[in-house]
């Protein structure tokens, strides 16, 4: 049975179809590709899963749990995570915070055991830094732990997005565009990364990418968006061929 | 650190059983002590959180009422000196509801229109006050009893900062913090958004009803007029002074404001300025000194205004006294630490 | 007709006059919200001076009406303009809420700036001669058709100058986006300079009208009145003129029902727990539009 299950997604804003009859069967273990022109709903869709938005019509189902309806941080102890397209650190706080706040359901201790600095509050507090100094050594980031997020170089600052998301401890991650703004030296750096993390973490990864090197490179599958509809899903080679792909992407003179 | 604390209680044991100070300026320490709780707590809302809440003065009210109810129809004289911690603490938990009735809208609502609701809320515990002869109506109460002493408002001040500041350097607060940063990836991250909020107006509210509880057994005499905008102004003004998010910058922040209104008061400055030449002195005191009453209360907006304009940041900005912050965050943070001990959990090699 | 008719009639009439003077108010919160995306929480506060510049044109200067009112609305309008200049256009780039402490401190400047000179409330002289007509069995005072019939001739000329003058335009482009502008020739300041003077002035109206129709005045007015026209404002959608009107008028009508039905101390309490109740529903007002956060 599949990890993930989406069936039927419809989404609308007001009066703007953005996603239709979207389907989705995400195996666990897979590396797949979503891609798509600008604007053709692929953030949309991770909102949808996350629970950022909820799907005007469909399910979606997580281990055969449904997840519409769900907030965003139920869903998230769920094992589900994700990145952003625009870095969403919490830019004022330190390195260490930030991965520390994606500890806050995993973190065992009351209210009145945290007014009082007393019970499970230390144990807990000493695992949480543990788990997430941990995490940002291996991403490399150990050293910046008490640098402002904010401060940090572009390159430094995706890299800290992901251990965030990892911090949640999950079993899918959603990657929203973690190649942009890179060159290509440092995409094939990224893509042994992903591979990396994949294998480390255990991890079923659904990402979201324009730049064609990476996905071709290591996506297993990959679905085409367009205008909120599914142009295209298969294995690359397939997919980059496809005549209605490239004149999604390419215009039509070209796709002929 | 805890030296310093029982320092201190001592010092304000000492005070008013020696009379070490007059009654003036032992009355001035209480109202810093109150202020301090008052600034701190609403720093936890406005600047923790980022919110902009101006309900405090109503739950300053909250607090203040229901103490002075408990101690004056309630508990039999004997007892007010005994039981007087327990309406405080009463005060501060029926504070405590309202503050989880104010963040429920917080829910949904953030920003402006959350610093609506807020006002919306003041005005209403206000007038819901002015309307209940039972309980004074617009007069008030007066005569209530001299309950609120040096050492209890240094004992009160002590915990209640330290509960606040427990609540920052734990999960609870690194959650508000986020949700100040970026709500929605708080929320994805994990982050209980609802739970959060309400413990943190909860909190707040918790402290600002206890700070009118002591407020109203200091003054004696409490009416809905007091707890008005002009009262939340005031905490504001200390919050945004001493610096947001920064528990050591509430505190100077309340000191400041509070000593510098004292300060500016005609028979002060008067003294202070004593050893000017007559010459120089006389008229000062004839055109400025004797009207510095009706002064005073042009001057200190107008210095607001000044402070914001140029100095927006505050005293700490969002810095923190090195003495506030756990030494677990302090070595955690170092760039090199094993606290935690598990440095390694089977990693192979890292890319 | 019969007295139960002409009893709401009556009432409606008071709430047509009381709200018009809240649309007064509450259209400068609205224009200024609208433009800086700011509350202006000193605008209360500058309906409190028109009130008292009513006061002084009336008693030292022995003005009639209409010079009176000029004179209170053109006073305010240039307060208006002064604070916007000295303690709001320096902070423009600031925090947000650095903005809106400043208006409070101006606000609280104001009040006791003007409780230095008139510790007293004071009376406004009867600048207007009331006549009153009676229509089967409905009073109308020639002072309320002053000013409901003003209040509404300035209302229209103000929607007219936002919605058909290049001015107006300017003022709803810089509502959207505060950088286009300049680069289309227009100067942000000087758009920015008249939406505060017009909100004053109104505020400045408002201030006289309210000072003829209850003469009691005292420096501290503007507090109470201020924040529930704000707060109307609010329901009938922030930062939208026509929204400001209407929630104004729904002010002006609950409060008269209200103290009609209910003993007038409740008057406050159950008028704010219905706007609160309102915002919640629906925070972006009836008017408004909600705000879309991309993620």
């Amino acid at each position: 049975m599949a990890l993930l299950t989406a069936r039927n997604i419809r989404h609308n804003f007001g009066g703007l179809r953005a996603i239709d009859d979207f389907n989705l069967d995400l195996h666990e273990g897979e590396l797949m590709g979503l891609i798509g022109p600008n604007g053709a709903g692929k953030t949309t869709v991770f909102n949808l899963i996350t629970g950022v938005y909820r799907a005007s019509e469909g399910s979606i189902r997580y281990r055969d749990e449904e997840l519409v309806g769900r907030t965003p941080h139920e869903i998230t102890a769920r094992r589900i995570a994700r990145t952003f397209q625009n870095i969403r650190l919490f830019r004022d706080l330190s390195v260490l915070d930030n991965v520390r706040i994606a500890h806050f359901s995993q973190s065992r201790y009351s209210p009145i055991e945290a007014l009082l600095h007393a019970g499970r509050f230390r144990r807990e507090e000493t695992r949480i830094i543990g788990h997430s100094r941990d995490l940002l050594a291996i991403f490399k980031l150990e050293h910046l732990a008490g640098e402002t997020a904010s401060s940090l170089p572009y390159g430094h600052q995706r890299r800290l997005e992901i251990a965030r998301a990892l911090a949640t401890r999950p079993e899918l991650l959603l990657l929203d565009e973690p190649a942009a703004g890179m060159n290509p030296s440092e995409i094939d750096q990224l893509m042994d990364f992903i591979r990396w993390i994949r294998r480390e973490f255990q991890l079923t990864i659904l990402l979201i990418e324009h730049q064609m090197k990476l996905v071709m490179g290591i996506c297993e599958r990959i679905k085409v968006l367009d205008f909120g509809r599914t142009l295209a899903e298969g294995p690359p080679e397939v997919v980059r061929s496809d005549p209605s792909v490239l004149e999604a992407y390419l215009g039509e003179k070209v796709a002929r | 650190m805890p030296l310093l604390l029982i320092g201190g209680m001592t010092l304000a044991l000492a005070i008013p059983r020696f009379n070490l100070f007059n009654n003036y300026v032992q009355m001035l320490l209480m109202y810093v002590g109150i202020n301090i709780i008052l600034a701190t707590s609403l720093n936890l809302v406005n600047g923790y959180m980022g919110e902009f809440s101006l309900a405090h003065a109503g739950f300053m009210a909250v607090g203040a009422y229901t103490s002075a109810l408990l101690t004056m129809h309630v508990l039999p004289p004997e007892t007010h000196a005994a039981l007087f911690p327990l309406a405080v603490l009463a005060g501060g938990a029926v504070t405590s509801l309202l503050g989880l009735a104010v963040a429920v809208p917080s829910f949904k609502v953030r920003g402006d229109y959350l610093a609506i609701i807020t006002l919306a809320f003041l005005m209403i515990v206000k007038s819901a006050l002015e309307n209940i002869d039972a309980i004074g109506g617009p007069r008030g109460i007066p005569g209530i009893p001299r309950l609120t002493s040096v050492p209890w408002v240094f004992a009160w001040t002590v915990a209640l900062v330290w509960l606040i500041r427990n609540f920052v350097y734990s999960r609870y607060g690194r959650g508000v913090q986020a949700i100040r940063e970026d709500e929605i990836a708080s929320d994805l991250m994990s982050v209980d958004t609802r739970r959060v909020k309400i413990l943190a107006f909860m909190l707040s509210s918790f402290c600002a009803g206890i700070a009118g509880a002591l407020f109203a057994h200091l003054l004696q005499f409490i009416s809905p007029r007091v707890f008005d905008v002009v009262k939340t102004t005031e905490v504001l003004i200390m919050v945004y002074l001493g610096g947001i998010a920064s528990i050591g910058g509430s505190i100077l922040g309340a000191a400041t404001y509070t000593l510098l209104l004292e300060i500016l008061r005609p028979s002060t400055v008067a003294s202070l300025l004593s050893w000017l030449p007559p010459g120089l002195f006389d008229p000062l005191n004839k055109y400025v000194i004797s009207h510095l009453g009706v002064l005073r209360m042009i001057i200190m907006p107008l210095l607001l205004v000044l402070v914001m304009i140029f100095w927006p940041r505050g005293i700490m900005g969002k810095r923190e006294f090195r003495m506030f912050i756990p030494s677990r965050d302090r070595k955690a943070h170092r760039p090199d630490s094993s606290v935690g001990g598990m440095s390694n959990h089977g990693v192979a090699d890292s890319p | 007709m019969n007295p139960q008719t002409a009893y709401w009639l009556q009432q409606a009439l008071n709430a047509l006059q009381l709200g018009s003077i809240y649309a007064l108010i509450a259209l400068g919160y609205s224009m200024v919200y609208g433009t800086l995306s700011m509350i202006n929480f000193a605008h209360g506060d500058v309906f409190m001076v028109g009130a008292f510049l009513c006061f002084l044109a009336g008693t030292a200067l022995g003005l009639p009406f209409v010079p009176t009112l000029l004179l209170a609305m053109c006073g305010a309008a240039l307060l208006g303009v002064a604070i916007e200049r000295l303690a709001y256009k320096p902070l423009r780039n600031a925090p947000r809420v650095s903005a809106i402490i400043t208006a409070l401190g101006v606000g609280l400047f104001l009040e006791n700036l003007m409780l230095a000179f008139y510790p007293y409330p004071q009376n406004v002289p009867r600048l207007l001669e009331n006549v009153t007509w009676h229509l089967g069995g409905v009073s109308i005072s020639s002072l309320q058709v002053v000013i409901i019939g003003l209040s509404l001739a300035l209302m229209l000329v103000l929607d007219h100058v936002v919605h058909r003058t290049p001015v107006g335009m300017a003022m709803r482009a810089i509502s959207w986006d505060k950088s286009y502008v300049p680069l289309m020739g227009i100067s942000v300041n000087l758009i920015i300079s008249i939406t505060f003077a017009i909100g004053a002035g109104l505020a400045g109206a408002a201030g006289t009208m309210y000072g003829l129709a209850y003469p009691v005045i005292d420096p501290y007015m503007g507090v109470l009145i201020g924040w529930k026209a704000f707060i109307a404002a609010v329901v009938g959608g922030i930062g939208n003129i026509r929204g400001a009107m209407i929630g104004a008028f729904i002010l002006g009508g609950v409060e008269i029902m209200v103290v009609a039905l209910l003993p007038s101390t409740y008057r406050d309490l159950v008028v704010f727990s219905l706007l609160l109740a309102l915002i919640i529903v629906r925070p972006h007002g009836i008017l408004g539009q909600p705000r879309v956060q991309k993620v």
